[in-house]
């Protein structure tokens, strides 16, 4: 009882210390590029928590999400600039109807088990792709939504610069990290847990373990909806490329170095893969002048494979084991000498 | 032009297609059954076999020569990237493997162009001569070499998981890998026999397909995930399975191309997939043999 | 177990650090070079292209295109004394990365950024290049990145439009008594602009277009879509696309049977397209800049001489020369006079390419205006055959 005490309490102290880093940081980075950079992971970071609550607590691999990023910002940019609603009420248009879209579409994928599961999650973003692709009197076909997407705004306060956006985006990424937080926690989590573990035996126990696995998936999609929402009137130009399979994939990698069993993985693995990316796009001409991308992608590619190897739980995992062997050592210092 | 004509040209389009579908998810089919990892490296592995038989001709090797070279160069690659990332990793659990595949077909896609450049590149048909005229419709012979490679693979896969002893020992592993292991086979080195067996099969397909499609360095993508698709849609575990379900795609999208919308066309395609699935969850060979298309 | 584990580890890092070290060692130098005079401040430019990515066979050539230049502008002694220092980033072909990386390029304070490659990747990097107020010239085709003009201040262009491309081949085909017509395009976006505008120049000249088909960027087997295109019987086939599938629809026509006169886009502006579609190239026509055929321009052409200067000089180091190259010559060259007239102020570089008239460029004879950020008109493109594996204008 002792020791759960002690785990919520660090929970919530992390969470708040988190909260603390968030509103710190851009007082103490002012260089531009480098908020815009933060904005690009938190926006990243709402996809992946979703993701990681469906891959980690209930043990379903989606290759789908970034099908989900893009309704959000489709629905957002479509309706904000075509039919002139309201950005929020577009914001939240595209959560509800991807919740809802994800929900009907995941009753017969939940069917499906392991890799088929996978496949069907992989064509499911196919096809939305293709559709956002082939409607063109809606989408604007592969060239992208022809009219400019405007600002989000809360009275006169316009998000239209990388400092406000990034208060926008991180205070998002923070609900969304509490929310699962909770989650995790609750009746449902456990269930969630328990589906994990042993689906069959979830069931002997009387755990409805489809329909929590589809509130599960529907959620994600909601995350990644948001995201896109955020995506959209950040960038404010959107075409169907970034929400191709490549970006799906992207999501499932960044899950996955950062850790599935923790909330805080997601936020650990979009900010190393994307800190990576950029870095090496920073440094790698200092090293090889002239190089371009081709470098970087070998580079890359190798540290996506060395991470795998050496901290195949990710690292929020390896982080976790460093802290309890320290912990360890220092509770009992005579038994090591 | 007639219907029918039409229709026969569409199957022989959708046949050639399937054909190189097949071809690439054989090798999911292997390593999948031997290590249970989907080897999203796989498009790489075709990659790779086309540029090294298009680098060796274009070198002034012959043609039979450099296939038998390019098949062997694949080999050692995939046989040292086994060694060096997926037996380390091997205790990792299924979709950290999977990362690490993605992870090495990011690092293959990225040294290949910094080798071969962005620009494609073309290798001669194995056969000279003009199309075949088949009742109004038309097909290159080199169309045939591709159908022919993947019976010709087949058979060959079939004979040696049924006769030989490596091809039993994997099977054994599949089967179950502690009792395999009992019975003195070493499922390390049987990982390592799957991966380098697929590779050669990748590097036949990559270099029969590669008068076809022509050879680029960012090849491996989409002939990875149609083959991929192919794969599962046989059962991931079924030779036959995989190979009817590379032909299966194939002529599902030249129909949809042809009789539809070309626009739509990989759309149509994953929509009959995930009602294939909805309808057989196990995938069309997953659990029980054969039968049914 | 461990002490393996460890010893790959060591072996991986060890192959890492090697490549890297390869890449110094041939590094050095370039970097010694430096010349004797005492330079004065740098003028830094930014540079972002389609690398790496699908957009790559035209980031690649427009990346050793800008290179070339900066080395030799700087071997002479850079402008005014003032060396460029050249920031080149590669979007991958990514647009968040595209977006990301103007971010980056602004926050250096460079003076003018030229790129991207392609339409999405330089419209996702607007809204930040609008916002700072810094001037962007592109490199790719599409109209809406300069257009409307109100909105895009900061934003100019030097390839010519997708709209002027259409007009040019409507106004062919029109000449060529060619008014019933199949339309095929590659399914991104490039083909999907060109369908938009072809379809308004078709509708001008009376041009009916009986089929239009797709094709995605990685197919090589088009029969399906051809066998469509057959039954419609066209007087001529219309292509929008780049190779390789422009070259495999191309090869895939002439297997079929197909013997009507086939039109491609500027798309094929490259020696790729016929090395790859091989025989089946013979014939083809295509509207192109008129780097194509420099050499059998008349001499009083104001371009040749610029044109026949950069061709040879790119061939010299870097293969068969293309289009895509020369629209990034024009962009940078722009930025650079545009910088000598100005000096290092954003605004006042900004005003002065707004300001360029009659520059002779690769891509054609610019003449920008507070209306029209991209300055080529019809004469900026010539219709090209292919015969044999050389280009030669059509008259």
């Amino acid at each position: 009882m002792k020791d759960l005490l002690r785990q919520k309490r660090l929970r919530h102290a992390l969470i708040l210390l988190f909260t603390l880093i968030i509103f710190a940081v851009p007082f103490l980075v002012t260089n531009n590029y480098y908020l815009s950079v933060l904005v690009i992971i938190g926006i990243h970071t709402i996809v992946v928590v979703g993701l990681c609550l469906l891959m980690g607590y209930a043990g379903q691999i989606s290759l789908g999400h970034a099908a989900f990023y893009g309704l959000g910002a489709y629905t957002s940019g479509i309706l904000t600039s075509t039919y002139n609603v309201s950005p929020w009420l577009a914001m939240l248009a595209g959560a509800v109807g991807t919740g809802i879209i994800a929900y009907l579409i995941g009753i017969p994928i939940f069917r499906l088990k392991e890799h088929y599961l996978a496949l069907a999650t992989l064509g499911l973003g196919l096809i939305i792709h293709v559709v956002l692709m082939e409607e063109v009197e809606l989408t604007g076909g592969p060239s992208g939504l022809s009219k400019g997407i405007p600002y989000l705004s809360i009275g006169s306060l316009v998000f239209n610069n990388d400092f406000k956006y990034y208060f926008l985006v991180w205070i998002l990424a923070l609900l969304a990290v509490i929310l699962a937080n909770n989650v995790v926690h609750s009746r449902i989590g456990r269930a969630l847990r328990s589906i994990h573990g042993s689906e069959f035996a979830a069931q002997s126990l009387g755990v409805d373990t489809g329909r929590h696995k589809l509130q599960v998936f529907a959620l994600s999609a909601i995350y990644a909806s948001v995201a896109g929402s955020l995506y959209a009137h950040y960038i404010t130009f959107i075409s169907p490329s970034p929400f191709g399979l490549m970006t799906s994939v992207q999501f499932v990698v960044m899950a996955v170095v950062g850790g599935l069993a923790s909330i805080w993985g997601p936020i650990l693995g979009v900010s190393v893969i994307t800190v990576m990316a950029e870095g090496l796009k920073e440094f790698m001409p200092l090293l090889i002048p002239q190089a371009g991308g081709e470098y970087e992608i070998v580079v890359y590619g190798i540290i996506l494979v060395v991470i795998m190897i050496f901290m195949p739980d990710g690292l929020t995992a390896t982080l976790v084991k460093a802290y309890e062997s320290w912990r360890y050592r220092k509770e009992r210092p005579n038994e090591t000498s | 032009m007639s219907l029918s004509s039409e229709l026969l040209q569409y199957l022989l389009s959708g046949l050639t297609m399937g054909g190189i579908y097949a071809l690439v998810a054989l090798g999911f089919v292997i390593i999948h059954n031997v290590t249970g990892i989907i080897n999203f490296a796989q498009g790489e592995f075709v990659m790779l076999g086309a540029m090294f038989m298009v680098t060796l001709v274009n070198a002034g090797v012959p043609a039979a020569g450099a296939l038998v070279i390019a098949v062997i160069l694949v080999m050692i690659v995939v046989g040292l990237i086994e060694i060096g990332a997926i037996r380390t990793a091997r205790k990792a659990s299924p979709i950290t493997l999977i990362i690490i595949t993605i992870g090495l077909s990011t690092a293959i896609k990225g040294i290949a162009l910094l080798v071969w450049g962005t620009n494609p590149y073309k290798l001669e048909p194995f056969t000279k001569g003009g199309p075949i005229h088949i009742g109004g419709a038309t097909i290159v012979p080199q169309s045939l070499w591709v159908i022919g490679t993947t019976v010709l693979v087949l058979a060959l896969t079939f004979f040696i998981f049924e006769y030989t002893y490596w091809g039993k020992a994997l099977r054994a592993c599949v089967v179950n890998k502690f009792a395999a292991r009992l019975m003195g086979i070493n499922p390390q080195r049987m990982s390592l026999l799957a991966f380098v067996f697929s590779a050669a099969l990748a590097a036949l397909a990559g270099i029969v397909i590669a008068p076809i499609t022509y050879v680029t360095y960012d090849m491996g993508l989409m002939l990875g995930l149609k083959g991929f698709v192919a794969a599962v849609l046989g059962g991931l575990s079924s030779t036959p399975g995989a190979v009817i379900g590379g032909l299966a795609l194939g002529i599902i999208e030249s129909m949809g191309a042809g009789l539809l919308s070309s626009g739509y066309k990989d759309g149509i395609a994953f929509i009959i997939l995930l009602l294939v699935l909805f309808l057989k969850p196990g995938g069309i060979f997953g659990t029980s043999g054969t039968k049914r298309v | 177990m461990e002490r393996l584990i460890k010893k790959r580890a060591i072996l991986v890092i060890a192959l890492i650090l090697g490549l890297i070290a390869a890449g110094c060692g041939g590094a050095q130098e370039d970097t010694e070079k430096s010349s004797s005079a005492e330079p004065k401040e740098p003028y830094k430019i930014g540079a972002i292209f389609d690398i790496s990515g699908p957009g790559s066979s035209l980031g690649v050539p427009e990346r050793d295109t800008v290179n070339m230049i900066v080395d030799k502008i700087n071997e002479d002694g850079g402008i005014d004394g003032h060396p460029i220092e050249l920031i080149m980033l590669d979007n991958k072909s990514n647009e968040t990365e595209a977006a990301l990386a103007a971010k980056s390029l602004i926050q250096k304070d460079v003076l003018a950024i030229i790129g991207c490659s392609t339409s999405g990747t330089t419209l996702a990097m607007l809204e930040g290049i609008q916002q700072a107020e810094i001037p962007l010239v592109s490199a790719a085709a599409s109209i809406r990145i300069v257009e409307p003009v109100n909105e895009r201040k900061w934003v100019f262009k030097t390839a010519q439009s997708d709209s002027l491309v259409a007009d040019k081949v409507a106004a062919y085909l029109k000449s060529q008594g060619l008014t019933k017509i199949a339309f095929a395009s590659m399914n991104n976006a490039f083909g999907d602009s060109g369908k938009v505008e072809f379809e308004k120049a078709a509708a001008r000249e009376g041009i009916e277009i009986v089929a239009t088909e797709k094709f995605e960027q990685n197919d090589t087997i088009m029969t399906s879509q051809l066998t469509n295109i057959k039954k419609a019987n066209p007087q001529a086939v219309l292509a929008w696309a780049i190779p390789p599938s422009a070259s495999s629809f191309t090869t895939n026509y002439k297997q079929m049977g197909l013997t009507m006169p086939l039109i491609h886009s500027h798309g094929i502006g490259n020696k790729t397209f016929i090395e790859l579609a091989g025989d089946a190239a013979d014939g083809v026509v295509f509207p192109a800049g008129k780097l194509l055929v420099a050499e059998g321009l008349p001499n009083d052409d104001p371009q040749k001489q610029v044109l026949v200067e950069y061709a040879t000089e790119f061939e010299a180091k870097y293969g068969p020369r293309n289009t895509f190259g020369g629209h990034a010559w024009d962009a940078l060259q722009i930025v650079l006079s545009a910088v000598e007239k100005a000096g290092p102020d954003r605004a006042k570089i900004r005003d002065e390419i707004e300001r360029t008239t009659n520059f002779v460029g690769i891509s054609g004879v610019f003449n920008m205006s507070p209306e029209d950020h991209n300055g080529l008109g019809l004469d900026s493109m010539v219709m090209v055959k292919i015969s044999g594996d050389q280009w030669e204008p059509v008259d």
